[in-house]
């Protein structure tokens, strides 16, 4: 561990500011301690009995259903609240209506609730006898107890990773260089767009990452709302505590590896696109 | 010079503190014994341990008066609890769901294999049965398990791989079906994959199952525990449900066992064994028909027969007992994941 | 700027958006206050003052303190290293303190049974010697300080690239040391974001169910912390008491929100 910590962990160029060592010291540490260690023993628990169970769950017709019922449903939240959290954030920052305070509080209220709460309080809200869900279930929609089910609790607990995403840079952004665009004649739209967008896409992003992930693991508010039927409505995590139930280890960290590395490309994915367009706007800015 | 002086007397006071601690321990320990026990159960029983953990220091202190003792429970789906146990959770008594569970304790050395010969009745106090809960008036006329597969009927039962008491649902089902003319394995499971196309929602645990059916309406029929389904048609709306009990169902056995290498630990061998004997004792007896659980003493089945409707029952042994039956339908591939393959 | 059809625009796009929290967020709540108050607000209190109750809310403050702490300790130093140096790994080193995201709630509890269960590599050579850690407060603690570890570095990190250097290096070579510049210079810069990262460690770590569930236990009064204690009194029918303790986290939540929006408001005057 030590050789690759010094060749790989090496500054790239002289840095000007000191303290590179102790801050990055520290980051090592906390990490460490708090991810890497624990996460090694789920990366080595798999292998225990031989590669067998891995394999076993790599090629589960089951698993697959389950995984894309995850990633399917935490995706589509994701694009819900996209343009929610947008909207929301430019609201709540630029007109600063009457409320914007108490709306701005209420934000991570979804993050403050335990899931299990979210779980009962969605499930009644829109289960056949619910507020929402009777009036949907006259127009002949079934919400809760099924995939739509799944996708609503997952955009309740996305939409504060995308507004608090991109608040404090929509906060930071000098007003001036809007103003000036407004001067020489570009419309609402195009500042938006052009100004804007850009500035706001590397955050943007991994608000989107962030959320997105979160939901592909979700449980707690998930197994209330979403019907759990195999191949229907029965999302990942709900596996790895079945085999858990089974007592069976093996099989259930092989199920949260495979969940993981999935998770993982997806975020990688994510953050090159964050860095490609954030890199892409300091070239736009130095022409 | 204020700062000093109060720094004295904290000083002071702390060393009086400090041998009155440690006379106070000292004369405590001569006199009577500080306990504190931990049953970690299963989930239906919240409201039976309540009031055993109630009960049960008076029937201690009749042969050691001046103990001080608290009894706490601990709830969640019996296979959650036993891991818990397993991983570490300081239990001094299971009291779990199914055999099966504290099986697995026993098989990581946690207690003796012969656990369940420790105690009479297979060291079950109280028995149960599977029933069916009803909208009132039993709109749907269900009153045995075909009805169940009937076009147009939703039935609501949890997942039998993440809750015990689905286990049971699931074993009176198959055990029904195996006894019906001309029954076999293929007949059973032909019956379960056609009862499980009828139910709408899987919930992970036995009361998720009672809110989805009582709270949010869901389905007509639900299959529960008999002292969970006339729990809830008390509690949570006496108007409003009705029990039907089917002619043939299953015997469920929640049997209770001490967890001998915590005791040992904790130095609650003794008193341990007496709560579990305290169920078995009348008082343990009534407490538990009270709560709507079979009791398995005599004299108190006959105190309460009117409660417990009478129905025929088969035994888990029966079927082949519990670990044949884990590892043929619940595992990883057996058939309650066959019943879902396409 | 304010012209006519933009203002239009603007009460438009406020209605909107207020729209959806209503929607998404606000209906939801209102259901939980509705179900705890349903049998008056003496009720709802009177379940607040049970001794588990009570316990339960000492273990979920105490915990939510000690986490924050340590994850934003933490947080910093990774957002100030991984923005004012260039080094190699730094992305791998991102992606490490993004995991805990995309980890399951579930497997978030389940690692530290790997590690200090009795069938973990060191949970019986430590009970051996009288430390126990899984269905202990230690446990809980490791668990929501894994479920909430990025949130810090996340949110003062997106701040901290659009900040660049500059300013870091200038007060450098004015000659203010290393901590000097953190806190005198970038960390009251990032005050906003910086807050904002603490308040969502905060609000995550109360609400923490899954991750606690595992490596809990459920034992009243010793290791249930707030939602566990939800969760238990919700399968005992006890449903306006479970609801109540929902509304007390809820009313916690909008007060650290509070404290933020007072702090923000003391900061920047100060600043201006």
């Amino acid at each position: 561990m030590k050789p690759l910590t010094v060749t790989v962990l090496r500054p790239t160029r002289r840095h000007t500011l000191p303290g590179f060592s102790l801050s990055l010291g520290l980051t090592l540490l906390w990490t460490g301690l708090i991810v890497v260690l624990p996460l090694t023993a789920l990366l080595f628990r798999p292998w225990h009995n031989g590669a067998g169970t891995m394999i076993h769950a790599l090629y589960d017709a089951r698993m697959h259903a389950a995984l894309r019922v995850s990633f399917t449903c935490a995706l589509l939240a994701v694009l819900i609240d996209l343009p929610i959290g947008l909207l929301l954030a430019w609201t709540l920052v630029r007109y600063r209506p009457p409320g914007h305070r108490v709306v701005d509080a209420m934000i991570d209220l979804p993050f403050a609730i335990p899931t299990a709460v979210t779980g009962i309080a969605l499930a009644t809200l829109y289960g056949p006898n619910g507020w929402i869900g009777s009036i949907s279930s006259q127009w002949g929609l079934k919400l809760a107890f099924s995939p739509a089910g799944i996708v609503i609790a997952l955009t309740f607990i996305g939409l504060p990773f995308i507004v608090r995403s991109i608040e404090p840079v929509l906060r930071s952004f000098p007003k001036d260089v809007e103003e000036a665009a407004f001067l020489l004649g570009a419309s609402g739209w195009q500042r938006f767009r052009l100004i804007l967008l850009p500035t706001l896409a590397p955050a943007l992003l991994s608000g989107v990452g962030l959320a997105f992930a979160r939901g592909v693991g979700e449980y707690g508010s998930v197994i209330f709302i979403a019907g759990n039927q195999p191949f229907h409505s029965e999302v990942a995590p709900l596996l790895i505590v079945m085999r858990l139930q089974e007592f069976n280890y093996d099989g259930a960290t092989s199920i949260a590896l495979i969940l993981l590395v999935i998770a993982l490309l997806c975020l990688v994915a994510v953050s090159r696109l964050r860095r490609s367009v954030s890199s892409g706007l300091v070239r736009e800015d130095g022409a | 010079m204020k700062n000093v002086s109060s720094r004295r007397y904290v000083l002071k006071g702390t060393l009086v503190l400090g041998a009155a601690l440690i006379a106070g321990s000292g004369l405590s320990s001569a006199r009577a014994a500080d306990y504190r026990l931990l049953n970690v159960s299963y989930d239906p029983t919240r409201e039976l341990y309540g009031d055993i953990n109630r009960a049960f220091p008076a029937f201690w202190s009749k042969t050691h008066a001046g103990d001080s003792i608290v009894v706490t429970s601990s709830h969640g789906g019996s296979g959650a609890q036993a891991r818990s146990v397993l991983e570490g959770a300081p239990a001094d008594i299971v009291t779990l769901g199914l055999a099966y569970d504290i099986d697995i304790l026993a098989q990581n050395g946690l207690l003796a294999a012969n656990w369940q010969t420790r105690l009479p009745h297979n060291s079950t106090p109280y028995t149960s049965t599977i029933v069916f809960l009803v909208r009132k008036g039993n709109p749907k006329s269900i009153h045995d398990w075909p009805d169940l597969i009937r076009d147009g009927v939703q039935v609501v039962t949890p997942n039998p791989k993440t809750s015990g008491g689905a286990r049971w649902n699931y074993l009176a089902a198959w055990g029904w079906a195996l006894r019906q003319p001309g029954g076999s394995e293929q007949s059973a499971t032909a019956y379960l994959k056609a009862l499980f196309a009828h139910v709408p929602v899987l919930d992970t645990g036995a009361r998720g199952a009672t809110n989805s059916f009582v709270q949010r309406g869901l389905g007509d029929v639900l299959i529960a525990w008999e002292d969970e389904a006339l729990l809830a048609s008390r509690d949570l709306g006496p108007d409003k449900f009705d029990i039907v009990v089917p002619p043939l169902t299953i015997l469920a056995e929640p049997p209770v066992a001490t967890v001998d290498r915590n005791i040992q630990e904790h130095g609650t061998e003794a008193i341990s064994r007496a709560y579990l004997e305290f169920l078995f004792s009348p008082e343990g007896q009534r407490i538990g028909a009270k709560h709507y659980f079979r009791p398995v003493d005599p004299t108190i089945q006959a105190e309460t027969a009117s409660v417990f409707p009478k129905t025929t029952t088969f035994d888990v042994a029966s079927l082949g007992g519990w670990t044949r039956l884990q590892k043929a339908h619940f595992s990883d591939g057996g058939i309650f994941d066959q019943i879902y393959s396409h | 700027m304010n012209d006519q059809p933009s203002k239009t625009i603007s009460i438009l796009l406020t209605l909107l958006s207020y729209g959806a929290v209503v929607l998404l967020i606000v209906l939801p709540v209102v259901l939980i206050l509705h179900e705890a108050l349903r049998q008056g607000v003496h009720a709802a209190l009177e379940t607040l003052k049970d001794p588990e109750a009570r316990s339960a809310i000492r273990l979920t403050v105490y915990v939510t303190a000690l986490v924050t702490v340590i994850n934003t300790a933490g947080g910093i130093a990774a957002a100030w290293t991984l923005t004012k140096y260039d080094f190699r790994g730094s992305r791998f080193l991102v992606s490490l303190i993004e995991l805990p995201i995309s980890v399951s709630p579930v497997i978030a509890g389940l690692i530290w049974l790997l590690l200090f269960g009795r069938q973990g590599w060191w949970g019986t050579w430590l009970a051996h010697h009288g430390v126990h850690i899984a269905f202990a407060v230690p446990g809980i603690v490791l668990a929501t300080l894994f479920v909430t570890f990025p949130y810090v570095t996340r949110t003062l990190m997106p701040y901290m690239e659009q900040q660049g250097r500059a300013t870091e290096e200038a007060a450098f070579l004015l000659g203010a040391g290393f901590w000097r510049t953190l806190i005198r210079v970038t960390l009251p810069d990032a005050g906003w974001a910086l807050l904002s990262g603490i308040l969502l460690t905060t609000a995550r770590a109360m609400g923490e169910f899954g991750a606690v569930a595992v490596i809990s236990g459920h034992i009243p009064g010793v290791t249930e912390t707030m939602p566990l204690h939800i969760e238990t009194l919700y399968n005992g029918y006890q449903s306006v008491a479970a609801f109540a303790m929902a509304a007390l986290l809820v009313l916690f939540a909008m007060t650290t929100v509070l404290i933020r929006m007072f702090l923000e408001r003391s900061f920047r005057k100060q600043h201006l």
